[in-house]
């Protein structure tokens, strides 16, 4: 892998560096963060402190689907929370997990922007509108 | 500098430019409230209770950010201010456990401290139990986030102070909190444990585990290693139950594990020594002090006094060293005294004292910091010199360039901008091929070499022989990085070189410090604030027990044992005859003992065993020996070859001095009474020296003894316990109005002129071949000291290192069929010992590190006789062994 050596080992392209490597490997494993830290001269700590800051780096590999559950307020107002406990079911794990055959990650946002949509959740990048626990299956399925 | 004058509450009060309207409002006793405000960080602006109403400025600055400016008229508190403050305070009260009353940090809690100025006492929004797992990983601190207010001080020192950066604030928002690399116990991340960050946390979040508050503080110095740290010890109930870091000039406050928790595990061990034994029949059994006193005084008298001499210690104080030497010299009458700093530091002793005609750190501690670039060579400044090496990061963090010449990826190549990697052995020729890349390039300093040295043009003929084709072949370092070190040491105004043993420990030593000399007096880095030669010095009192003359050759204040004016000098003064033959070293006692010329030894505090090279020999001398006596605080294994053995108080327990690295000598004070049945070493030296018809070893107090030290050495003729009360001295120091000395040779050399001395490149004696074909040096690990007898007696630091792991590269691993953990042998001509293994890239292929921590591996066992031809100083770090796979059940 030589995504490093596309980058000068200055601090400020820490954050570039990580989503390089995101972008390659879906996820930011162990390894890698401490092979960052080596390279910029940091401490694997401050990598980690900034890495997870950004919602976008995951540390665990995803599934092939990324199901997105909203959480803000205009959501959770309009029954967001009951969508969230059904997908939660349908899929057979919490939020924050993926399954075990690796179809599916579970996440959740604070708003995604759709507040008029609410309660909405996105399939990968699709945005699906006016959830009830109801259509779930069917937005799961479509798909 | 101008004072800057503004009002704050109504009040004029002055400030320095520079300060925050915080410092200046809490500098004149007015109480602004804060809780990440910290006077030895950057200001953070995190919490804003410290808001103030500024005129003139909108809003309400925060006065911990806010720079003090002419005519300010500042309000600390308004109704709206406060209201402000509440709020902010209800918001982290409703996540905050409010247990007060049984916290630990109870009336020590900056919270609490803030929530009673606002006159808040309950909860006022909603509890919300956040029921975060405590991690208590870390054998002396834990954390529990539940009391956590997200001030960041502690990752702020760990950043800041520590440059260690093992915590962090991880993650955002609510779930941000403070955390380690992937969230896991602080024990799997890279933290040191030197617990700066426990010390800022202004909450029960970070709290040491075994602490209690003290009745009483003693301020003292801590007992382990050269940095001299000034520490209090914690009392109540006659033990010592917290330390923290004293605000010396060596160490500003801050400590190291060992300083800040090796402390009271070793000093209140079961197995401290608590009454003199004497080996009958090949067991020791217990005796009163009259009976030993007297059988040592019959034995002591009974050899010719040429076959007579002691070990004293760098570990004990100045005035434990004084005395042993007086006693040696007058009561003995001999010059055969010595100390481990020949193991050590005589090759920089030897080296600089021939070519600066002081053989000593010529800069202070707090300067180094001041150098545009840092040369640190052969120093594991991180482990070995923990606090220096925190000022070491930090200078490169504020811009200092940093140089790191070692064979070792040790840790300061993280922060160094040139790491050269050099084969073991191989210092002279790297260093004079830098001088001569210096010279070449005309980068050298013309007008302080014409004025303030000689031999230049000898000197400059001899670097032809350092060509780089030769620099790069000897040393493995490739060109480019040899030039540009050299360029950037060179271009450094002032530029400062930092070493320790991994110059010294050689078979060519003192010809390595030598050629550090030469470098600094090329380019003219000597005698000024932030250049000069730095030899961080191991031990606590190592510097102190030369100083004193725990040494053959010289008497206290360097005086020349073999010199006719001096005899006469001391004769005059201490009342008796003196020899004027040159004493033995510590290899010639043994050499002695072995062939049967050398009949009695007195070891203080030292535990050769583990410590001298080559252990087999040393255990054979030490067994032919007529009559052993080893005083120490605990039944070392050398202490255990002994026919008798003294107990010794140990530093807590006693007052007197220790001079650190820079040449400073810093109070040691009783904290508490010692372990009964024993006694300062200086009061049982005196005593033998009285049970054998001694004079002058009457003193009542240590300050007796300075003042005697004092009148006889002319550079420290200046030193007083009175003026030592506000910080310490650093010599010379030759009369009572003298300030003291930080910076060596600032208008010329020691000796005159400085002598720029030709060297040629030796190879180490005992070079990988066939048979033994790994590279074994050795060193030290931040978590234990030397052989371990103080460190291994708390537990804690056990946790972190309980026995000998062997560092080797995966190479090599890989090739042996070798993993982490495995038990091996490592064999060299001289015997062969157990361990466990490291795979690590941290060492290059074909070379092997060990310490001498662990008495279950004695590594010195193994390690080679050869010796620097100067200064008999072993070479510790060069020879050659082999690794076996330890078949194991
Ligand atoms: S103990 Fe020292 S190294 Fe460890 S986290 Fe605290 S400040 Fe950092
Ligand atoms: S652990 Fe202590 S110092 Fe660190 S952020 Fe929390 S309260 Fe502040
Ligand atoms: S750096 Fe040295 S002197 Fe300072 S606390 Fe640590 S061991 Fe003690
Ligand atoms: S709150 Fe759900 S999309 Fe904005
Ligand atoms: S002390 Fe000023 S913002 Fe915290």
């Amino acid at each position: 892998m030589d995504i490093l050596s596309g980058y000068n080992r200055e601090k400020s392209n820490l954050v570039s560096i990580l989503q390089a490597f995101q972008h390659e490997l879906g996820y930011l494993p162990e390894d890698i963060i401490l092979r960052v830290a080596d390279y910029l001269r940091i401490s694997p700590a401050t990598v980690y402190s900034v890495a997870t800051f950004y919602p976008r780096f995951k540390f665990v590999p995803s599934g092939k689907k990324v199901i997105c559950a909203c959480r803000g307020t205009a959501c959770h107002v309009r029954g967001g929370g009951r969508v969230l406990r059904e997908i939660e079911k349908q899929l057979g794990i919490k939020a924050g997990e993926t399954t075990p055959d690796m179809e599916y990650t579970l996440e959740t946002v604070s708003c995604m922007g759709a507040c008029v949509l609410a309660p909405a959740m996105m399939v990968d990048d699709e945005i699906h509108g006016q959830m009830t626990p109801a259509k779930v299956s069917e937005v799961l399925d479509g798909e | 500098m101008n004072e800057i004058s503004l009002n704050i509450d109504g009040r004029k009060v002055t400030a320095k430019p520079g300060m925050t309207v915080l410092e200046a409002a809490l500098e004149n006793g007015i109480y602004i409230p804060y809780l990440c405000y910290s006077p030895d960080l950057k200001p953070h602006g995190g919490c804003r209770l410290c808001i103030v109403e500024i005129e003139g400025m909108e809003g309400m600055p925060t006065a911990c950010t806010t720079p003090v400016a002419e005519c300010m008229v500042v309000r600390t508190s308004t109704p709206d201010i406060d209201d402000v403050r509440c709020n902010i305070l209800e918001l982290i009260l409703a996540d905050h456990p409010l247990d007060c009353l049984t916290c630990v940090k109870n009336q020590r809690c900056d919270l609490q401290k803030v929530a009673a100025y606002l006159g808040i006492s309950e909860r006022i929004l909603p509890h919300n139990d956040r029921n975060i797992p405590v991690d208590d990983s870390n054998p002396f601190f834990k954390i529990d986030r539940n009391y956590c207010i997200l001030c960041q001080k502690c990752t702020r020192t760990c950043d800041e102070i520590t440059c260690a950066n093992a915590i962090e604030v991880i993650s955002r928002g609510y779930e941000s909190r403070i955390g380690t690399f992937g969230d896991k116990p602080i024990m799997e991340s890279n933290c040191q444990s030197c617990g700066e960050c426990v010390v800022s946390c202004p909450t029960a979040a970070l709290t040491i585990k075994e602490s209690a508050v003290p009745a009483y503080e003693v301020e003292t110095t801590c007992p382990y290693c050269g940095v001299g740290c000034g520490m209090y010890l914690g009392v109540r109930n006659g033990k010592i139950v917290a330390v923290r870091g004293s605000d010396s000039k060596a160490n500003s406050g801050k400590l190291c594990v060992k300083g800040r928790f090796g402390i009271a595990g070793y000093v209140h061990s079961e197995e401290r020594l608590r009454s003199p034994l004497i080996k009958k029949n090949g067991k020791f059994v217990e005796a009163s002090w009259d009976e030993a006193l007297s059988l040592i005084a019959e034995k002591l008298s009974s050899y010719p006094k040429e076959q007579v001499g002691i070990i004293s210690s760098s570990r004990c104080t100045n005035e434990d060293n004084y005395v042993a030497q007086k006693f040696c010299r007058l009561v003995l009458g001999t010059n055969n005294i010595d100390h481990c700093a020949r193991l050590c530091h005589a090759p920089t002793v030897a080296g600089l004292a021939q070519t600066f005609g002081s053989g000593a750190m010529t800069n202070s501690i707090e300067d180094i910091s001041e150098a545009d670039c840092i040369f640190a060579i052969g120093s594991n400044t991180t482990e070995a010199h923990p606090v220096i090496g925190m000022n070491v990061k930090q200078a490169v963090r504020r811009g200092t360039k940093l140089i790191v010449a070692d064979p070792r990826e040790i840790d300061l190549v993280r922060f160094a901008d040139i790491w050269l990697r050099h084969h073991p052995g191989t210092d002279v020729a790297l260093l004079m091929g830098m001088i001569k890349v210096i010279v070449d390039g005309k980068l050298h300093n013309i007008d302080f070499i014409k004025e303030r040295c000689e031999n230049s043009e000898a000197f400059m003929e001899s670097l032809k022989s350092y060509d780089i084709d030769f620099v790069e072949r000897i040393t493995g370092v490739p060109r480019e990085q040899v030039i540009a070190a050299a360029r950037m040491y060179a271009a450094g105004n002032p530029s400062s070189i930092l070493y320790t043993l991994g110059i010294t420990e050689h078979s060519h030593g003192t010809d390595n410090v030598i050629a550090i000399a030469n470098l600094a007096m090329v380019t003219g880095n000597i005698g000024k604030r932030g250049s000069g030669v730095n030899p961080l010095r191991g031990q606590n009192n190592v510097q102190g027990a030369c100083d004193m003359g725990a040494l053959p050759n010289v008497y206290v204040g360097y005086q020349s044992s073999t010199s006719p004016e001096t005899k006469k000098k001391f004769e005059a003064a201490w009342g008796g005859n003196l020899s004027i033959e040159k004493g033995l070293t510590t290899p010639e006692m043994f050499n002695g003992a072995c062939d049967g010329t050398f009949k009695a030894l007195y070891i203080i505090g030292e535990n050769s065993v583990l410590s001298q090279p080559n252990s087999n020999h040393v255990i054979k001398a030490l067994s032919s020996l007529d009559f052993l006596l080893v005083q120490d605080i605990f039944l070392t294994e050398t202490a255990q070859l002994a026919d008798v053995v003294l107990p010794a108080a140990s530093f807590a327990e006693k007052d007197g001095t220790f001079t650190n690295t820079e040449r400073r000598f810093q109070r040691v004070r009783k904290a508490i009474e010692p372990v009964s049945g024993s006694l300062a070493d200086w009061e049982i030296t005196c005593r033998i020296a009285e049970a054998m018809g001694g004079k002058g070893f009457d003193y009542e107090n240590t300050s007796q003894i300075m003042d005697e030290i004092a009148a006889l050495a002319p550079c420290f003729g200046g030193i007083k316990y009175e003026r030592l009360e506000s910080g310490g001295l650093q010599w010379p120091c030759p009369n009572a109005d003298h300030p003291g000395t930080p910076i060596l040779h600032t208008k010329q050399f020691a000796c005159g002129k400085g002598k720029l001395t030709p060297l040629k490149y030796r190879p180490s004696e005992e070079l990988p071949d066939a048979d033994y074909p790994l590279i074994l040096t050795t060193g030290r690990r931040l978590f234990h000291y030397h052989t371990g007898t103080m460190t291994r007696k708390t537990e804690g630091l056990n946790i972190f290192m309980g026995r000998e792991r062997v560092q080797i590269n995966p190479a090599d691993a890989a090739k042996l069929g070798l993993n982490d953990d495995d038990a091996i042998k490592v064999i060299s001509r001289r015997g062969e010992v157990e361990a466990g293994v490291e795979v690590t890239r941290v060492v290059p292929p074909g070379v092997v590190y060990m310490t001498f921590h662990f008495a279950e591996t004695p590594t010195n066992m193994i390690t080679s006789c050869a010796v620097d031809p100067v200064t008999q100083t072993p070479e510790y770090k060069v020879c050659a062994v082999k690794i076996e796979k330890s078949v194991c059940l």
